[in-house]
């Protein structure tokens, strides 16, 4: 399939087609047909940019039959992966104000637990003041807390660190990212969009051998024309030609002209899947920043009721995470802007009637040490905080809290409970539906949570 | 002995040769520039660059909406100055080294929340960009931005702070999990402590000093040796350290061709290099390898990309939008992504693609095409296209599709608008984004 209109409406209407029945399209603001009890499905018309709904229940097709058409068309579940970049402080984010040692190895940053939530599943627990969001989605059953993520053997590289995160095995060396070797099992040639980096750049994560992936900075902007700069009366013969030049390049031959010539092709291939995309008609109110990540979350779950056929995506949380001196303040502020970002977009996904479809995973490369380092900061650490996100998890938590009396290593770092391989394998496996160990390097070795209600 | 068993690119040096050298030791040529390099051999190219004259400028001063930029102040403006030196200045191998080692101790404003400091450090690296490496660690080391960016003013001997210390072994001299332990890091954190800085939120370099009272005095064991080290002897115990010479060798390889080095080529570069850390020597052996000339290409770094642009184009740095322009693309002077410097394998994909696309476009806006031309036949247009950009030879496979698209082109528009498409589309062609 040679396919540059690979969106939700194209798929759906294929589907449709293949089934032997017309599409029923009905007009933006008709009522929604009662009784069907199924759900008004949007979808944007992505030539004109105009909103158009398919209802069940109609004459012409039965409702089973537009959500078999709907399942079979279109790449189903999301997973999202959020980076807190420079190793989040567990100890801060879910802080043990209950264990005796807290205090003790924390007499400058510790936080006060009186006006803080505390944690349902260990009383020991308590959320950091700025991620009451997460709190409210974690008493909603939304939330699973993984309070000690990590692997055997933690590196206290930064970059080394995750690296194994990204490339989801403990190897220097492997290219691929975890995510990308997901995408290269269930390839669309021509969907760059099934791998989503909604950044500045590429995550290493989604790097694959074949499949297409993509970089979009901000979800309604990806015009090659700029008022500022440039527009080009041929613009759209160019922008093909350019397309074909880079397909030209884009197999075989040098890697760095394959690199460029990759880029090419697959920037005519996102610019004609997105088309006129550009509003994100969002009903719910966001944080206000000068982060982008608030406004990346809103773009993609426009994205995704506008029917793009999207499947993994990473983005990186604001914040700086990296905290070796002075942590509380740059901590807090990173941690609510996250967190709030985070429930607008599962209240946006609520709304739109999409939350059973996304599952966001929220990862940091390793945790902090234990013992504050007299700086009003934290050295490098080892396990860390993770979290699971979503209508569709089991909420809990995953892994226990170790504790700081017998939980802690020769370093005096957490010791990890459960192990990120495994909780990989897991999201391959049940979030997905796809083989883990296709996916991850030695993948039976790590056991695997169950992750879903 | 050693000196002989790094290979030297033997074959005849060329234009080719020259503008290939030019992008991977420089900022790409001038009109007319690659074949003066060329003309001198590849003895005479390298040792040109490596000894070049009083820093000068060519071309008008760089200006932001009009006026003159304030590089210490105004945002955007720090990368600004740096992209002006690139395109107009005479030194591109001094210029090229100082952004590798930019990339190498990469520091970011983003923490340092200094444009005056990091311009500071910036001027550090230059200095002692192709002089001993020994040098540049020490300066480094207590360089008051990166005092501030790994909390080397942090490091006390009641409370040691272990960032500079695990950096510097893991990126500056030895390269992960190369011949240290955590403890060493530990230990190399006491050595490096003492360093305060006396001022509130805006320090001026003379408000950095070492304070004894803040010195752990106490004995230290790292890599297996113990004494009562100081922050230069941590310098010197990593640069002393066995696996030091063939890391930094590797490494500086690393930016200027795209493959390995074989191991007798290592070999002879680290024997260069162990007579006394000095830089020039590798650099030099590096430029007249025949790997550099005859091995795979490399994606220019978008700020390369861009100067490069602008030098073919005599365009003059006019405003914050290269600042934002090479943001997009990836790259943002003084604000590496973190300690670790950019990611040189990844430059091109979708979203920086696009940025790039722009870059060419304002770029080539500039240079308005002539109207009056006449000529309709794709290969002269296409031909006239790439003289703009220094007549560099395209590939088959792009020449081919840039004439079918001219071809195509000319049934619906003028020459002239054809003309200003292909100097896009060859700016942003594969052949042109690599060197």
């Amino acid at each position: 399939m040679s396919c540059y209109d690979c969106n939700r409406t194209e798929l759906l209407r294929k589907a449709v087609a293949e089934a032997g029945r017309g599409l029923p399209a009905i007009e933006p603001g008709m009522p929604l047909p009662a009784g069907t009890g199924l759900s008004r499905r949007s979808f944007l018309l992505r030539s004109s940019g105009l909103a158009f709904a398919v209802f069940g229940g109609s004459a012409f097709l039965s409702p089973r039959a537009v959500e078999a058409a709907i399942e079979a068309a279109t790449p189903g579940r999301i997973l999202v992966s959020v980076f807190l970049s420079g190793g989040a402080d567990t100890l801060s984010v879910l802080f043990p104000a209950g264990d005796p040692l807290y205090h003790q190895f924390r007499p400058v940053l510790g936080l006060d637990p009186a006006s803080a939530t505390p944690f349902a599943e260990d009383t020991r627990l308590y959320w950091h003041p700025s991620t009451a969001s997460l709190a409210t989605l974690h008493g909603e059953g939304k939330v699973t807390v993984l309070p000690a993520i990590g692997y055997d053997h933690p590196d206290k590289s930064h970059f080394t660190s995750r690296h194994y995160w990204e490339v989801g095995a403990t190897d220097p060396h492997l290219r691929t990212g975890w995510l990308g070797r997901y995408l290269d099992t269930v390839n669309q040639p021509d969907n760059p969009l099934q791998g989503l980096s909604l950044d500045t750049g590429l995550q290493p994560s989604l790097a694959t051998v074949s499949a297409p992936v993509a970089a979009l900075d901000s979800p309604d902007t990806f015009a090659f024309s700029d008022s500022r700069i440039v527009s080009f009366p041929l613009e759209a013969q160019m922008l093909k030609a350019a397309g074909a030049l880079g397909s030209a390049h884009a197999v075989g031959g040098d890697p760095a002209l394959q690199q460029a010539g990759n880029a090419a092709k697959q920037s005519l291939h996102l610019h004609t899947q997105l088309g006129t995309f550009s509003n994100f008609n969002t009903k719910v109110t966001y944080p206000t920043s000068t982060d982008p990540f608030p406004h990346r979350l809103a773009g993609l779950a426009a994205m995704i009721q506008a029917g793009l056929p999207l499947r993994c995506v990473s983005i990186t949380a604001p914040g700086h995470y990296d905290t070796h001196a002075g942590q509380a303040q740059p901590l807090s502020s990173g941690l609510k802007l996250t967190s709030d970002a985070l429930l607008a977009f599962q209240r946006d996904l609520e709304q739109r009637g999409l939350a059973d479809r996304v599952l966001v995973h929220v990862w940091s490369e390793f945790g902090r040490r234990a013992q504050e380092n007299g700086s009003q900061g934290t050295d490098h650490g080892a396990a860390g905080i993770g979290f699971l996100i979503g209508s569709r998890v089991r909420g809990g938590m995953i892994g226990e809290y170790p504790g700081l009396q017998s939980g802690l290593d020769s370093q005096g770092n957490l010791v990890p409970t459960a192990d990120f391989r495994g909780v990989y394998g897991a999201l391959i496996a049940q979030w997905l539906g796809a083989d883990p160990t296709r996916v991850i390097p030695n993948a039976a070795a790590f056991t695997q949570p169950a992750l879903l209600r | 002995m050693s000196v002989a068993s790094v290979p030297v690119y033997g074959k005849p040096f060329g234009v080719a040769n020259a503008q290939r050298l030019l992008w991977r030791a420089g900022f790409g040529p001038r009109p007319g520039e690659a074949r003066a390099l060329a003309a001198k051999g590849l003895d005479g190219a390298v040792d040109s660059l490596l000894n070049p004259p009083a820093y000068a400028a060519i071309g008008p001063e760089p200006t932001d909406r009009g006026f003159p930029i304030a590089p210490a102040d105004a945002s955007g403006h720090d990368h600004l100055w740096w992209l002006d030196r690139m395109v107009r200045g005479n030194q591109p191998l001094l210029e090229r080294m100082t952004l590798i080692w930019h990339d190498w101790f990469a520091t970011s404003q983003q923490k340092v929340a200094s444009q005056s400091l990091m311009l500071n450090q910036n001027q550090t690296l230059r200095t002692g960009a192709l002089g001993s490496f020994q040098n540049l660690l020490l300066t480094l080391t207590d360089d008051p931005a990166m005092l501030l960016w790994l909390d080397g003013v942090k490091n006390t001997n009641r409370a040691p702070n272990e960032n500079y210390g695990r950096e510097m072994m893991e990126l500056f001299t030895l390269g992960w999990s190369n011949g240290y332990t955590e403890t060493d890091v530990r230990e190399q954190a006491r050595s490096l402590t003492g360093w305060r800085v006396n001022a509130g939120k805006t320090p001026s370099p003379s408000d950095f000093v070492f304070d004894a009272r803040f010195h752990d005095v106490g004995t230290k064991t790292v890599f297996g040796h113990t004494g009562n080290y100081d922050w230069q002897g941590a310098c010197t115990l990593c640069l002393q350290h066995p696996n030091h010479p063939a890391y930094f060798v590797q490494k500086l390889w690393s930016y200027f061709v795209p493959t390995p080095p074989s191991a007798a080529t290592q070999a002879g570069l680290v024997a260069l290099y162990a007579n006394g850390y000095q830089i020039a020597p590798v650099v030099r052996a590096i430029l007249r390898h025949s790997d550099l000339y005859e091995g795979a290409r490399m994606v220019k770094q978008p700020v390369v990309y861009t100067a490069g642009l602008m030098r073919a184009l005599g365009r003059a740095v006019d405003g914050n939008i290269w600042t934002n322009l090479d943001t997009q693309s990836g790259q943002r002077l003084f604000w590496p992504p973190d300690v670790s410097g950019w990611d040189m394998s990844r430059w091109l994909d979708t979203a920086t693609f696009r940025a790039r696309w722009f870059v060419a476009a304002y770029a080539l806006a500039s240079v308005p095409v002539d109207q009056g031309v006449t000529s309709a036949k794709p290969s002269a247009l296409l031909a006239r296209a790439t003289h703009l950009f220094g007549d560099q030879p395209l590939s088959a496979k792009t020449r081919h599709a840039l004439l079918s698209f001219a071809a195509a082109a000319l049934d619906v528009a003028t020459p002239a608008t054809v003309e200003g498409a292909l100097r896009q589309l060859v700016a942003v062609s594969p052949d042109l984004l690599t060197a």
